[in-house]
């Protein structure tokens, strides 16, 4: 039987490579391929990977199979990159269709679909009617909180707004500091990730600005940039050293001021 | 001053002298309101660009649009993020509307239209969005009524040039609502947008390629 294949393209080739796994597990006769990160093998997207790969499933020796291509994109600049792709070849537009779906669940409705034969416009179908294999409200019911709804992206998020719901630090043995964002960005995605990681070290409960210290998300979503007061706040022992720690990292701009 | 072929090669060449010396200041201004790497990217994009154009044994380019697609393709493929597909557009698209040996000065305009055209299509953005199309569209505007009243295809390019200049300037006050600056929210304001900017760099090495070849030369320096 001929099968449509399916090409991931993602900024991280462990991430393209981790739904391939999943979508091969379940579709095992139909082509999956990635191509994921930039040209060097860092995090991003290359146009010359995405040409090659389809190129490879279309019309490569292996191709017999492969009546059309569905393209799975991660993020943004990875949907620029293979609407780039298209528009340069011609001859790839008829058989190629890039979905407009969630990356992983998308890809394996669309390695499902094909395994069982469709054409390339059910698969496509398919990896785009995957949003609503989540279901169209979360099986568990968020907890009412007193919150007020975030009208922007995370990162608009008014100075000093708290988020999220981490229960204040009472008593004699809580140890605070304020200290000042330096870094342009402040805590974006990598200082995040490191002042979540040295707060989780320490097995206690530690707060910035209210949120717990040890969640990437939440610290994110307290949008903070150069100038921002930050509150850091621990409880326990080695309270002082956490706060000291986690001061130490904003203070120091992690590396980007 | 006829817009040939030879004028793409001086304009691409200057294109990349330009964004070279001013890799450190859409560094700077991409640092402040996005990830900090759009010097390196088109630095690198053009770099890789010119080592193309040098290439032996290439097949000889005869039409504008053949330069212009070779920078679209370069650019694709080199330069990373959003900025590679989007200039990678805005070259293609204008290279498919200048399939000639020469272009005049409503054929700027054309070429003008279909990069701004190409960019707004892949990047979905509209002017006051604190973006590259800030840049172009009153590029291309200014670039029409040059043409209209008449001017010389090397003063639709000056016009387009000064537009975009201003244009790119015109976003300081902006706050970003596409792209990674649209993260910072209202903190956007106050900067340059680095896309702007690089797009006011590429069309005055245009101009500059029009108004002044005899100036061309490797890594020669042009007064801004």
């Amino acid at each position: 039987m001929r099968h449509v294949g399916l090409l991931l393209v993602s900024h991280s080739v462990r991430l393209a490579e981790g739904a391939a796994e999943l979508a091969r597990e379940m579709a095992p006769e139909v082509a999956v391929v990635c191509a994921a990160g930039d040209v060097d093998g860092g995090l991003g997207t290359s146009l010359d990977r995405v040409t090659d790969a389809l190129t490879a499933l279309l019309d490569g020796e292996d191709a017999a199979g492969v009546t059309g291509v569905v393209v799975l994109a991660d993020l943004g600049s990875a949907v620029l990159t293979v609407e780039s792709a298209l528009e340069l070849d011609d001859e790839l537009g008829p058989r190629v269709r890039l979905a407009s779906a969630p990356f992983v669940e998308g890809a394996v409705a669309a390695a499902t679909t094909a395994q069982q034969g469709a054409d390339l416009r059910t698969v496509l179908d398919a990896a785009q009617g995957a949003a609503d294999s989540i279901g169209p409200r979360p099986v568990v019911e968020p907890v009412e909180t007193e919150r007020e709804e975030s009208e922007g992206p995370a990162g608009t998020r008014v100075e000093g707004e708290t988020v999220g719901a981490a229960e204040p630090l009472r008593g004699d043995d809580v140890v605070v500091a304020r200290v000042e964002v330096r870094n342009p960005l402040g805590l974006h995605a990598r200082p995040a990730a490191l002042v979540a990681k040295a707060a989780a070290s320490f097995g206690i409960p530690v707060r910035v600005q209210g949120v717990d210290a040890t969640s990437v998300l939440q610290l994110m979503a307290l949008g903070s940039t150069a100038g921002t007061i930050l509150e850091i706040s621990a409880r326990g022992e080695r309270a002082n050293d956490a706060v000291a720690t986690l001061a130490g990292l904003v203070e120091g701009g992690f590396g980007e001021a | 001053m006829v817009l040939d072929v030879e004028w793409a090669e001086r304009w691409v060449r200057r294109t990349a002298e330009s964004v070279a010396r001013a890799k450190d200041e859409l560094t700077e201004l991409d640092r402040q309101i996005g990830d900090g790497d759009h010097g390196e990217n088109m630095d690198r994009g053009f770099r890789a660009v010119i080592a193309k154009l040098d290439e032996p044994g290439a097949p000889e380019r005869t039409e504008v649009g053949d330069v212009l697609k070779l920078v679209a393709t370069t650019l694709m493929s080199k330069v990373g993020g959003a900025a590679g597909p989007l200039y990678g557009t805005a070259f293609l698209r204008a290279a498919k509307r200048s399939a000639r040996t020469d272009v005049d000065r409503a054929g700027v305009v054309v070429l003008l239209e279909a990069a701004l055209e190409g960019v707004t299509s892949r990047g979905k953005a509209e002017p006051g969005e604190k973006t590259m199309v800030d840049a172009l569209t009153p590029a291309v505007e200014a670039a029409t009524a040059a043409a209209d009243g008449g001017a010389e295809p090397a003063e639709v390019l000056a016009a387009a040039a000064d537009a975009a200049d201003a244009g790119s300037r015109a976003t300081i006050p902006m706050v970003a609502t596409k792209g990674r600056a649209s993260y910072l929210g209202e903190r956007s304001a106050g900067h340059e947008d680095p896309g702007a900017r690089s797009t006011a760099l590429i069309l005055a090495a245009a101009r500059d390629a029009a108004l002044d070849p005899a100036a061309d030369g490797a890594g020669e320096e042009a007064p801004r």
